[in-house]
């Protein structure tokens, strides 16, 4: 038990100071890690888990708190919400002292351009990581598909096209 | 600069304030913390906001939750950043602690197993969507394509660890995208 709280931990911290680009860059590791290496749980039970800290209001990184308590109970919760929140604050905390010496820097422009690219591709990563573990039938392929190209061409909220998916999965249709 | 008064919040007040923009802010916190932080609390003008923005977006980490660590640190010292960033993530945590809850109690009624797929399906979307949006920064940079292709690759395709992908990549994508004057 003690075991896990310090695995989670970790990994966790690890997750908080890489997510360059913000939460949803570091999916295929928490996937990876959480399913993967350790075997706390499935790739659906992961994929669900994920769109359920989606389909919820607040921040996209609630999905650590979740996982935390998945594995390890209330105890895991508190340890991977301080393990995933702790170490990015306490860099911001330090940044925004420092923050007013390079501001102007050009190098600072052309860090924040460097990291646009990686960005793309952990986003893109974790949409492939997601995608493959759910879109084993025909009917998830195309909500999948569906919602990708609502959201694109229009300006609709993406809680609509959540719960479009809910309902379709719920019947059971095509499944 | 015509700006109205601004307002120095209090501990309370940075804690209530980022409570409720926790409890509204559903699939993207960003544009109602503006609103909420500019607009209606006046805590900070415009510009001072977007500053603190660039900052927070520079830094690894969910932009609004660096935004509310920052803001709280603004006026308040370590006690103000932490009062917000507890107020941010207090509510979402449990309400999806209590999803979570369901999920577990049912997760063998074949009905929300469709349930939860459906909704994972949607959420692929989301973040393909997402991805593709972001993807447009990167428009006439085939170089910041290609990266951002083979870091695609590398960690859904390879299963590569993060960590150290991204401790190659990030100077290898800075210098290159600097080499061609991104």
């Amino acid at each position: 038990m003690n075991q896990t709280l310090v695995a989670l931990a970790l990994i966790f911290a690890q997750l908080s100071v890489v997510a360059f680009g913000g939460g949803n860059t570091t999916l295929p590791e928490m996937h990876r890690q959480v399913v993967d290496v350790h075997h706390w749980m499935t790739g659906a039970d992961f994929a669900a888990l994920y769109a359920l800290a989606q389909a919820a209001p607040g921040p996209n990184m609630m999905v650590a708190p979740l996982i935390g308590w998945q594995v390890a109970g209330l105890a895991g919760m508190l340890v991977t919400t301080f393990a995933i929140f702790g170490p990015s604050s306490v860099l911001t905390v330090v940044a925004l002292r420092l923050w007013r010496r390079f501001r102007d820097k050009p190098w600072r422009a052309a860090v924040q351009a460097g990291l646009v690219p990686i960005s793309v591709g952990l986003v893109a990563a974790s949409a492939t990581v997601i995608a493959r573990t759910v879109d084993h039938d025909w009917i998830f392929v195309a909500i999948t598909a569906a919602s990708t190209l609502v959201l694109l061409r229009f300006r609709v909220h993406p809680l609509w096209m959540l719960a479009m998916g809910a309902a379709v999965g719920w019947t059971g249709f095509g499944q | 600069m015509a700006e109205m008064e601004r307002e120095t919040p209090t501990l309370g007040g940075l804690f209530e304030g980022f409570l409720l923009l926790g409890l509204t802010g559903f699939g993207g916190v960003l544009p109602l913390a503006r609103h909420m932080v500019v607009d209606k609390r006046r805590w900070l003008t415009g510009a001072e906001f977007n500053e603190l923005l660039s900052l927070c977006q520079f830094l690894p980490g969910g932009n609004i939750i660096n935004l509310s660590v920052a803001i709280g640190l603004h006026f308040r010292g370590i006690p103000g950043a932490a009062a917000a960033i507890t107020g941010l993530i207090a509510a979402p945590a449990v309400i999806v602690l209590a999803l979570g809850m369901v999920y577990a109690r049912f997760s063998h009624d074949p009905h929300v197993v469709h349930m939860f797929a459906g909704l994972a399906a949607a959420a692929a979307g989301l973040l393909i969507s997402m991805a593709l949006k972001l993807a447009t920064a990167l428009r006439r940079r085939p170089l910041g394509i290609a990266i951002a292709v083979v870091i695609c690759a590398a960690i859904a395709g390879f299963h590569l660890p993060l960590v150290p992908t991204m401790l190659v990549a990030a100077p290898i994508s800075i210098f290159l995208m600097m080499r061609v004057g991104a």
